[in-house]
């Protein structure tokens, strides 16, 4: 049976296709972006409203799939915690020559800590690479809903969606 | 004899948003729920809700539960008796109530009735032993009692409500979990099977439960795969060693009360089985009895909310306590943003179930 978000929670290729929130390859070179991985029309909004700078679109009917207009965002990470579906993703690209930083939620306890060795995992939950904790933060809004920054080899980047918990 | 406008049964999410809407118009509300705490089902949900940014979406479903009881807590009009239950109908203005360990008679003008649903059970060898139970009783014992009946999870079905708790069963320190779903594709939303997906979680579609084992609580469980019927296909058992099994099959609407009144009711399978008929203004097929929330039909929260605020203007408007203007005008933006709510792919079909419900109501208000 074809893998899809359908059938073992995990987006396929060909879905990917259909995402109106992928930035272009030329906008990720050019420094920190946000990626909305969200391909089904469901009534929800709050992205559109938590960016500052205007980004994210949704409009009416609220099932419109959000679209990122990639020359607005600066990939803030303000839209990260407002995701319901925690399925909003921001990538730097341009940290350094080797790695690359990307910032997801994070809402298991402990949280890693700045600086910690960790393993940044895919959406299927393999680990790919080892990842440093660059950052973690939660602002009140966010309400405990953390943001975590791995630094990562540049070459997986794409791939890492989280850590592994700490618990495990 | 406790005499008000409008006896609302239930504090869940509906109830507590016609009790407000209801109270801030001047109506005399009274409001009981049969728990120690108001707000129904909305303090174990500790994710943040879907839905537009006047639904309050983004933000914690407790939290709307906590500004709800607040805001109920200091308006006047409301009286709000708990560890109470509305047990008999003695006609449509009349109910008995249990309350501080004594029967009250309750004379009121109007009633709305949002008592929820109950989950659906699956029945299987096994079915009965410690550590089965629904998925809507293991999301209470994880976020309201803190307590983890098992480290080893198996999930059955797919809905949202089965692929939260899971995603909340790991957040409790869980060790793992594996979900089954006998259709051939995920039911609830992508994104919360993207979110247990990434956290480990095994999730088998066109998978089934046959059987759960163990001696005295459940330690293992035997899975097969199924065909589009829903029939085991044969040889394909397996075994996995799991110690708790959580059934996460749907919601019924849980109308007893409803039943003693006499309402008429409709078999209507994509809210849940039997629903009361009722109108767009949430108005059963008895005069002066309404209905929020998913005892007219299992939803979600949000909807719940809208219902609850639709029937509250409605008995508003019965009881002469506003204008025709402003009772349309908030009729139509409360079912402009439900319409929302019940639109894309998802809720397209709870949608339709409306409608149908809605247009057997027609015939009703004709003999009404």
């Amino acid at each position: 049976m074809e893998e899809n978000l359908k059938t073992c929670g995990v987006i396929s290729s060909d879905e990917f296709k259909n995402c109106k929130g992928w930035p272009s390859e030329e906008r990720f070179s050019k420094g920190p972006v946000a990626i909305l991985e969200c391909i089904e029309e469901i009534p929800c909004n709050p992205c559109e409203c938590s960016c500052p700078k205007g980004a994210i679109y949704v409009g009416h009917p609220i099932t419109n799939l959000p679209t990122l207009d990639e020359s607005k965002c600066v990939g803030c990470k303000s839209c990260i915690a407002s995701c319901p579906g925690l399925a909003i993703f921001v990538e730097d690209h341009t940290f350094s020559d080797k790695e690359a930083l990307v910032s997801f939620p994070f809402e298991f306890i402990p949280y890693p800590k700045k600086g910690e060795k960790v393993s940044a995992v895919n959406r299927k939950s393999e680990v790919v690479c080892p990842a440093v904790v660059h950052d973690i933060y939660c602002t009140k809004s966010n309400d405990a809903t953390m943001i975590v920054t791995l630094r990562v080899d540049k070459e997986y980047v794409h791939q890492v969606r989280s850590c592994k918990m700490l618990g495990d | 004899m406790f005499e008000v406008d409008l006896l609302i049964v239930g504090a869940g999410p509906a109830g507590l948003c016609a009790a407000l809407e209801a109270g801030q118009e001047g109506l005399s509300v009274l409001l009981v729920d049969e728990n120690a705490k108001p707000g129904g089902q909305l303090f174990k949900q500790i994710h943040k809700f879907f839905g537009s940014e006047m639904h309050k979406a983004g933000t914690r479903g407790f939290r709307i539960g906590e500004n709800l009881v607040r805001e109920i807590a200091e308006c006047p009009n409301i009286t709000l008796w708990l560890n109470s239950v509305v047990f008999s109908a003695i006609d449509q203005n009349h109910f008995e109530v249990v309350h501080n360990c004594s029967v009250q008679v309750i004379n009121t003008k109007k009633v709305i009735v949002a008592t929820g649903a109950i989950e659906k059970g699956l029945v299987f060898p096994g079915w009965t032993l410690p550590g089965v139970m629904g998925a809507g009783a293991l999301q209470t014992m994880i976020n309201i009692n803190r307590v983890r009946p098992g480290n080893k999870l198996l999930m059955v079905g797919s809905g949202n409500v089965g692929l939260i708790v899971s995603y909340q069963f790991l957040q409790a320190g869980g060790e793992s979990v594996i979900l089954v779903e006998a259709a051939n594709r995920i039911g609830g939303y992508g994104v919360h099977a993207s979110k247990i997906r990434r956290y480990g979680t095994n999730i088998i579609t066109g998978c089934s439960v046959e059987s759960v084992s163990g001696n005295g609580k459940v330690e293992s469980a035997i899975l097969a795969k199924v065909d589009d019927k829903f029939q085991t296909i044969k040889g394909t058992q397996w075994e996995e060693k799991v110690d708790i099994v959580a059934i996460a099959a749907g919601l019924y609407p849980l109308m007893e009360l409803l039943r003693q009144l006499g309402c008429e009711f409709t078999m209507c399978p994509p809210l849940g089985g039997w629903v009361p008929v009722h109108d767009e203004r949430m108005e059963t097929s008895l005069n002066g009895i309404f209905i929020a929330g998913d005892v007219s039909g299992a939803e979600e929260a949000s909807t719940a909310m809208e219902e609850g605020r639709l029937a509250a203007w409605s008995v508003t408007y019965d009881l002469a306590k506003c204008t025709k203007n402003k009772y349309e005008s908030v009729r139509i933006d409360i079912t402009k943003r439900l319409e929302a709510l019940r639109s894309g792919p998802y809720g397209i079909a709870r949608k339709n179930a409306k409608d149908s419900i809605y247009a057997i109501a027609k015939n009703f208000s004709k003999l009404r």
